[in-house]
């Protein structure tokens, strides 16, 4: 569970105005619920995700964490509860680490590192059922520099390392961004495959609309700070804004352009605040 | 042949120094110059307590230890101040300047016939030195044989510490910061701890070359870093990318050849004066030679 109050970030630009990146955002999100939180560059979606992952500190407001109030908390504190993937599969991944080193520091995510060897035959046997289960073939590779893998595998190791121990809540920033639609696709099914398996609550930033279709239970649109549409998507879930009552979808293919006889001034974009 | 072995065992000695360095450099990408001020210091410390009586082994765990003390100093310039990595070595260097000189009194203090602890690891070795037939040259032999247990019991420690959970978050940290706090590490702590590891490998170094040349000298660390890098490099150049074993005996394969290099070049006729120089040209033939051999991108030799 987790809990955004009244979250404000600004920033003040060299000798410019204040602006409020993030602008008193409030949302809950309940256990067991996939967000997906869209918006355009600058919207300030990643600096929203930044502030629930502690890399950003917030100038007002809570958020809290499974009943914690983790607002002043440092980002590795922070680390106990949140599972993290990020959009450059080489910030999750320690590139000179081997797939079962990077895997062994995930398994001690929340708890005291301490002097025990890190890559056991157990954490062995466990991180190959692991990574067969979710991508078969990936569990060869354990003993190979993770840097010597595809962004795509890595970001698949980098799922398996964030939910190794269940998290709290699963921040996914962009964390497909990076790859070929391919190795999106599979990063994709993995995600998914991982949150249901898990039951997990799940946050994630995302460009695409495909994406936040078939992985979203419910859609936020942060624009100029603030949260300028809340849909829950699925059947049974109530409705919370205008025209939200239909399930999240892909958009339907697109028509070619009829060619229009009288062009008419384009209309401003309504959005109805959440 | 006495000659031969001297160099190999001061070459040993610096090779803690290459260890110190692989450590900061390559696992931390700290390039970290307090390595010239904590050389001093290791040498300083232990010199000061062996003239005041004090037990070789304690005078040269003194010297590691202040070595130490001085890597958590830089570490927490970094980690804490937030001064970047080269600023915050350059400080602790500037003040160990004067701090050696405080401890040790004047600029050059000689062990006066102390009894030190490469003496007791060339008694301990002597007769194997002997009966392996080094004849006259079996006390020098004997005191590269401790320094090479030494230095292969440090870097056995090291391999065997980087293996563990903590070892391991370390290297993870130095790696990719982002990553390592992602999942709970305070890479600044890391860091401090990683800094701490490495001066007291220079130190440790410094302790025991002034036993090994009989004095300590408050100039006798100026250019370390760069000899460790060169070692480091040399090293890598001559190994090739390996895993954690291969590189950490790949650094100390480096130090002992430098050195061996070192000493051919002097005794090919090359003025002393040239030393340092000599120096930097091997780090850069170390790290371009690579490069060139294996046509990799521009700016990945540094790594």
């Amino acid at each position: 569970m987790l809990d955004v109050s009244a979250a404000t970030v600004a920033f003040t630009a060299p000798g410019g105005p204040v602006v409020r990146a993030v602008d008193g955002v409030s949302f809950q999100v309940p256990a067991g619920t996939f967000v997906v939180v869209i918006g355009t560059n600058g919207s300030g979606k990643s600096t929203l995700l930044g502030s629930i992952a502690g890399t950003v500190r917030l100038d007002s407001g809570r958020i809290a964490v499974a009943g914690h109030d983790v607002t002043r908390w440092s980002e590795q504190r922070r680390a106990r509860f949140l599972g993290r993937v990020f959009q450059d599969p080489r910030a999750g991944t320690a590139s000179s680490l081997t797939v079962l080193e990077n895997l062994a520091v995930a398994a001690r995510r929340g708890r005291p590192a301490g002097l025990a060897w890190a890559t056991t035959r157990r954490l062995r046997e466990e991180a190959a059922g692991r990574l067969a289960a979710i991508q078969p073939g990936l569990e060869t590779r354990l003993d190979q520099p993770i840097g010597s893998m595809s962004g795509g595998q890595r970001q698949v190791v980098s799922l398996v390392m964030a939910t190794w121990h269940r998290p709290e809540v699963l921040l996914l920033d962009e964390h497909t961004a990076a790859l070929d639609p391919a190795a999106a696709d599979r990063v994709v099914k993995a995600t998914a495959r991982l949150v249901r398996d898990q039951g997990l609550t799940a946050l994630m930033v995302t460009h695409s609309l495909e994406q936040a279709a078939a992985l979203g239970d419910r859609l936020l649109l942060v624009h100029r700070g603030r949260i300028a549409l809340d849909v829950e998507g699925g059947s049974e879930a109530p409705p919370l804004g205008r025209g939200s009552r239909r399930p999240l979808r892909p958009p339907p293919p697109r028509r070619p352009a009829r060619r229009r006889r009288r062009p008419h001034p384009p209309r401003p974009l309504r959005l109805t605040p959440a | 042949m006495i000659t031969l072995l001297s160099t190999w065992t001061f070459g040993a000695a610096l090779a803690l120094v290459a260890l110190g360095v692989f450590v900061s450099y390559r696992l931390f990408r700290f390039p970290d110059v307090t390595t010239d001020g904590s050389f001093t210091l290791g040498a300083v410390c232990a010199t000061v307590l062996l003239v005041r009586g004090h037990d070789p082994a304690v005078a040269t765990a003194g010297g590691m230890a202040a070595g130490a003390v001085a890597g958590i100093g830089t570490g927490l310039l970094h980690a804490v101040f937030g001064i970047e990595p080269l600023l915050s070595g350059i400080l602790m260097t500037t003040t160990l300047a004067s701090v050696n000189l405080v401890v040790l009194g004047r600029s050059n203090v000689p062990l006066a016939g102390r009894a030190t602890l490469l003496e007791r690891g060339e008694a301990a070795f002597l007769p194997l030195a002997r009966a392996a037939g080094f004849g006259e040259a079996a006390g020098e032999a004997a005191q590269l044989a401790f320094m090479l247990v030494l230095v292969a019991t440090a870097a056995a420690i090291l391999f065997a510490f980087f293996r563990t959970n903590l070892g391991t978050a370390m290297r993870a940290g130095g790696d990719t910061a982002t990553m390592a706090r992602a999942l709970g590490r305070d890479t600044g702590m890391l860091t401090v701890a990683g800094l701490a590891i490495s001066n007291a490998l220079t130190a440790l170094s410094g302790a025991l070359y002034g036993q090994l040349q009989g004095f300590a000298d408050v100039q006798m660390g100026i250019g370390m870093v760069v000899w460790g890098m060169a070692s480091v490099f040399l090293g890598a150049a001559l190994v090739g990318q390996t895993r954690l074993g291969g590189a950490l005996a790949a650094a100390v394969a480096g130090s002992i050849t430098f050195r061996l290099l070192v000493a051919t070049a002097l005794r090919a006729g090359l003025h002393p004066d040239w030393l340092k120089a000599s120096t930097a040209l091997v780090v850069f033939a170390a790290l371009v030679v690579p490069r060139l051999l294996t046509r990799r991108p521009q700016g990945s030799a540094a790594r």
